[in-house]
């Protein structure tokens, strides 16, 4: 098997944290914005990985459960909220929810 | 590979496992007493839980080592910034027991919810390791995403606990970012070199000082990164979006205690890692910070000056208060840390005091928290309009109170490491904060009460009165006879550093 050499998942994590960051700037829907703060989250655990296996120790991939557990949690309130917005208003359209001025 | 199990020493997180205990103990407690009566229990337990926390804190004092393998710093600085949280969190309770009461959505939930928050504060002031700041960042802010949408029905809470949360969400990735550029860099994640675990475990404070010069590159971009990612929790401009609504939007004490004590915690840990880890590559760090200083203290004056609500504009000021503490950071001498630390402490008591008067004032549900509805107040209550004044010519940094020493204090420290261009444009910014200041009284003051307004005070207990009377107390007390907490916050400067 030929090594793959770890720039290459370096630039990967880089594009798919850049995509993420491009998401949540450009897409107006509260849940595809967290969707794509996932992904950013997701792309960072490809650093941790990829930076450990470079760095020859552990410590990465172990720093990488700690990422998904927060995650969940995130996901758990973030999900509550925009739920309890939905049954409030017809759309989760960030730009129509300005009781407050963005 | 030999498998090292660290050696568990509890006091160092004791404050924070005093908290966490207290908080699950009241939601038990809650479930079996059920629904129905005033509920009481609720803040006297939460009060017993802090002054538990504040005292294992005090304990802690003095001594200055790592605990719980490397993870846990236990030095006077992380001591002053627990017991001033732990202060700050006792206000907002007995403010919260008044305001939720009269509200009618007195839950065991809020009060846990408040000090899980505060716990995970504690854990940002010690952090010895960039994943426990990650993990203490993501336990204040979870809880408070909830909090802030603890208004349920109303449609302006969900709102702003919504865009907090995603703006929120967004802003730690990039923390975790920049901590997974150190861990490239360095191939660890903690911030001091360990003494413990053996050779080869290496931090950010050792690897500064073996790797070669010019290696910084990556460790310089992860600063970067932590600063934008800890600057949006501090409510630093460019990333002060979330501030005015997620203020506006949440609880009245929320947002105090928000303003406050995120701030403290944000900051603690910004101090540690710029003054005292990243010391080094302060040449690299600086130019940043002191951009992003400079725009905080222009843009949050400039654009209170044009808010109609007054918890809008509080969000505003406190932006503008954040470049201030900036300031003291950008010196990054002992003054410099120590009149951060002061600062944060002193307009924590003073914001907690104004948004408590605007707690009592707004009335059910907050219906009037606009600038217009304290028309007149002083002639309707004059003790409340007195209170709110005095906070308000705190905030704008009047000779007398104490918020004026804070900003002495600061800018000081600023002038002695030679940035005195800086505090020129602090100081033409507080002036320009001191006319939205003075619009307010002016408006309390001079302005006569509209015909068939609602009176202004209705149903509020006690303790937010006994809160508001603490925070003016303070406010005039520590601003009359500064140098015992100056003292304090000079003596709890002592990092934890490898040499002792």
């Amino acid at each position: 098997m030929t090594e793959v050499s770890p720039g290459y998942f370096l630039a990967l994590a880089g594009l798919l944290f850049t995509i993420g960051v491009v998401g949540v700037l450009v897409r107006r829907n509260a849940i595809v914005i967290f969707m794509f703060i996932e992904l950013m989250l997701n792309a960072v655990n490809l650093f941790f990985v990829t930076f450990a296996r470079m760095q020859g120790n552990l410590q990465g991939q172990v720093l990488v459960f700690f990422v998904l557990v927060v995650a969940a949690a995130e996901v758990v309130v973030g999900l509550a909220l925009i739920l309890l917005i939905a049954r409030r208003r017809a759309s989760l359209d960030v730009d129509k929810v300005r009781l407050l001025k963005w | 590979m030999g498998l090292n199990t660290p050696e568990i020493e509890l006091l160092g997180i004791a404050p924070e496992i005093a908290l966490v205990v207290g908080a699950l103990f009241i939601l038990i407690v809650d479930a079996i007493i059920g629904e129905g009566g005033n509920k009481w229990h609720l803040w006297i337990l939460s009060t017993i839980a802090l002054g538990v926390s504040i005292f294992l804190a005090v304990q802690a004092w003095g001594s200055n080592e790592l605990q719980m393998g490397d993870m846990i710093a236990v030095d006077g600085f992380a001591a002053f910034v627990k017991i001033t949280l732990a202060v700050f969190a006792l206000l907002t309770v007995w403010l919260s027991r008044s305001y939720l009461h009269r509200d009618g959505i007195e839950e065991s939930e809020f009060y846990g919810l408040l000090l899980f928050a505060v716990a995970g504060m504690m854990l940002m002031a010690s952090a010895a390791d960039l994943i426990m700041v990650f993990l203490a960042l993501e336990t204040f802010s979870l809880a408070l995403y909830v909090l802030v949408g603890f208004r349920r029905t109303s449609l302006t809470g969900q709102e702003s606990a919504m865009k907090y949360f995603l703006l929120g969400a967004f802003s730690s990735t990039f923390l975790l970012l920049g901590i997974a550029f150190v861990y490239g860099a360095i191939g660890s994640t903690q911030m001091y070199g360990s003494s413990a675990a053996g050779a080869g475990a290496q931090g950010i404070a050792t690897a500064l000082v073996s790797l070669p010069a010019g290696e910084f590159t990556l460790l310089v971009i992860a600063t970067g990164l932590l600063v934008v990612g800890l600057g949006f929790k501090v409510a630093a401009v460019p990333f002060h979006m979330w501030t005015p609504d997620a203020y506006q939007g949440a609880p009245s004490p929320v947002t105090g205690f928000m303003a406050a004590a995120t701030k403290l915690a944000g900051f603690a840990a910004l101090i540690r890692l710029l003054d005292a880890i990243l010391f080094p590559l302060r040449g690299d760090w600086r130019p940043l910070v002191i951009g992003i200083a400079v725009l905080t203290m222009v843009v949050g004056s400039v654009l209170a000056v044009v808010q109609e609500d007054l918890k809008r504009l509080l969000a505003y000021s406190s932006i503008a208060h954040a470049g201030f503490v900036f300031t003291g950071i950008i010196a990054s001498n002992d003054r410099g840390v120590s009149g951060s630390l002061f600062y944060l402490a002193t307009y924590g008591i003073t914001v907690l005091g104004a948004f408590a008067v605007i707690a009592v004032l707004g009335g059910r549900d907050e219906r009037r928290t606009t600038v217009d509805d304290f028309r007149g107040l002083f002639y309707e209550s004059p003790l409340l309009a007195g209170a709110l004044t005095l906070f308000l010519l705190s905030l704008a940094g009047v000779p007398a109170t104490v918020g004026f020493v804070g900003k002495l204090v600061v800018f000081g420290a600023a002038v002695e490491a030679g940035y005195s261009w800086l505090v020129v444009v602090g100081v033409l910014a507080s002036a320009v904060a001191a006319f939205f200041y003075l619009k307010v009284l002016v408006v309390m003051y001079m302005q006569e009460r509209q015909e068939g307004a609602e009176p202004a005070t209705s149903g509020y207990g006690g303790l937010a009165t006994g809160v508001i009377g603490l925070a003016a107390l303070a406010t005039v007390a520590l601003g009359l006879y500064w140098s015992p907490l100056i003292d304090f916050a000079e003596r709890a400067t002592f990092f934890f550093s490898a040499g002792g």
